[in-house]
């Protein structure tokens, strides 16, 4: 599963972590999350981020 | 300092800090001032702090509008140490059950900044607390330029208080910009290009926003330097513009050089430059902090990066460059390399994956020069100035 980088801030999405502050449960596609997800450090939007190189 | 009513029953009670020159690695060569406000009506409230050091002497110019025990609410706008280094020894003398607002990220963060467990109120944009006559309405600015960051706009006064956002490291007993005889927009343009740069694109869009709240705006408080009240829209438009990164005509040489090899083909770059109409400044990188160099390449169309091949790599000093300006992220430039070599040559290449790595437009594989140049050498690097002011002309 790959891993997403937000442009603003640098935070690294990681599927299998996940973002549990946020509900997002550990083991959720980047795909998956729902579109009105932020950032939790920055609060940019799902489509601020970029696929990690 | 002594507090400064800025409106009725609104003190700036923040302190000086005349003797800094180094903050965080960014030359201020006048000091700066960690300005804090009072807002006193029927409810009390503390808008920021001070760093650490300063936290009695803020408390000092508290008590000489009011008792710190009379303080009903504190307000911290930006989690970074300068503003709430003070927040443990103000919430003590205030009382340490006062309620203590920030944004939702300032809650997280000043979590990790202060074991005390404080009243703490997480407020969303938009959101307002009314004081009696005054009322107070938060604005998330997040990355601006903290996730924490956020705005208190007083509606009645027509007063923002912006945190970091349009402040100057500038010390002075002149509170306001209007009291100056030195021109301080040099120093604001400092601060955004070391500070606020990387986040252009989120400064467009906040200034998009804040135009269309249609907010009454008579006065900018930032927490350094001067307070803008003759006329705040002024320095909101110098924002507008370098945030948009427009390149002007205008060309900055960035070098260093072991025995002047390097300097004259800067001098010749620069020469070039200057044929063909472009403001030009070759910067050395020991004579010049790097700091400056970053306010000269904000509105630079060009940054063109010289360094001699030392022990088959880049000058230290370069490298230090390079990593401090690829992490501001300028937009909008045309970038090259030159430098000096006795053998082996490595550091050109390097400047320039360094420079397309920051989507610098690159117009030429670079110019390196074995040794000493001679004439041809130097006539190279005038003819890769000229091209470079002529695109910027163009
Ligand atoms: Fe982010
Ligand atoms: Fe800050
Ligand atoms: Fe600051």
């Amino acid at each position: 599963m790959d891993r997403y980088v937000c442009t603003v801030c640098g935070y690294v999405y990681d599927p299998a972590v996940g973002d549990p502050d946020s509900g997002v449960k550990p083991g959720t596609k980047f795909e998956d999350i729902p579109d009105d997800w932020e950032c939790p450090i920055c609060g940019a939007s799902k489509s601020d981020f970029e696929k990690e190189s | 300092m002594q507090p400064v009513e800025i409106a009725k029953g609104i003190y700036d009670v923040g302190v000086n800090d005349w003797n800094i020159r180094d903050f965080h690695g960014y030359s201020i060569p006048l000091g700066t001032s960690y300005n804090s406000f009072l807002v006193v009506d029927e409810k009390v409230a503390l808008i920021d702090t001070v760093k650490k050091e300063f936290a009695d002497q803020l408390i000092d110019n508290i008590s000489r509008i009011i008792d710190p025990k009379k303080i009903d609410v504190v307000i911290s706008n930006h989690t970074e140490m300068d503003h709430s280094g003070g927040l443990a020894r103000v919430m003590h003398r205030v009382g340490e059950s006062k309620p203590l607002y920030c944004s939702k990220m300032g809650l997280k963060n000043l979590g990790m900044h202060f074991r005390q467990k404080w009243n703490y109120h997480g407020v969303a944009s938009g959101e307002t607390l009314s004081l009696g006559q005054k009322t107070l309405t938060f604005l998330e600015t997040r990355m601006l330029h903290w996730p924490d960051s956020m705005f208190t706009y007083l509606q009645e006064d027509g007063i923002l208080f912006s945190s970091d956002a349009f402040g100057q490291h500038y010390a002075g007993l002149e509170k306001f910009d209007d009291m100056l005889d030195m021109d301080i927009m040099p120093h604001a343009k400092k601060y955004f290009a070391n500070i606020l740069l990387l986040y252009s694109h989120l400064i467009v869009k906040l200034l998009e926003q804040v135009t269309e709240m249609n907010l009454d705006i008579r006065m900018i408080c930032p927490d350094h330097g001067v307070l803008w009240r003759k006329d705040p829209g002024r320095i909101i438009d110098a924002y507008k513009t370098w945030s948009l990164q427009e390149p002007v005509r205008k060309a900055v040489v960035v070098y260093d050089t072991m025995w002047h090899s390097t300097e004259q083909m800067a001098d010749a770059i620069a020469a070039g430059l200057k044929d063909a109409g472009i403001a030009v400044r070759p910067m050395h990188l020991r004579k010049w902090h790097r700091s400056d160099i970053m306010t000269e390449v904000l509105d630079a169309g060009a940054v063109i990066v010289g360094s001699p091949t030392m022990n088959n790599g880049l000058f230290p000093t370069v490298s230090d460059f390079l990593t401090y300006m690829k992490g501001l992220k300028p937009k909008n430039k045309i970038g090259a390399a030159f430098g000096s070599y006795g053998w082996s040559g490595e550091a050109v290449k390097m400047i320039t994956q360094e420079l397309e790595a920051m989507k610098f437009n690159i117009m030429d594989a670079g110019i390196r020069i074995q040794y000493v140049p001679d004439a041809p050498g130097l006539e190279t690097c005038e003819a890769l100035g000229k091209q470079i002011g002529m695109a910027l002309a163009g």
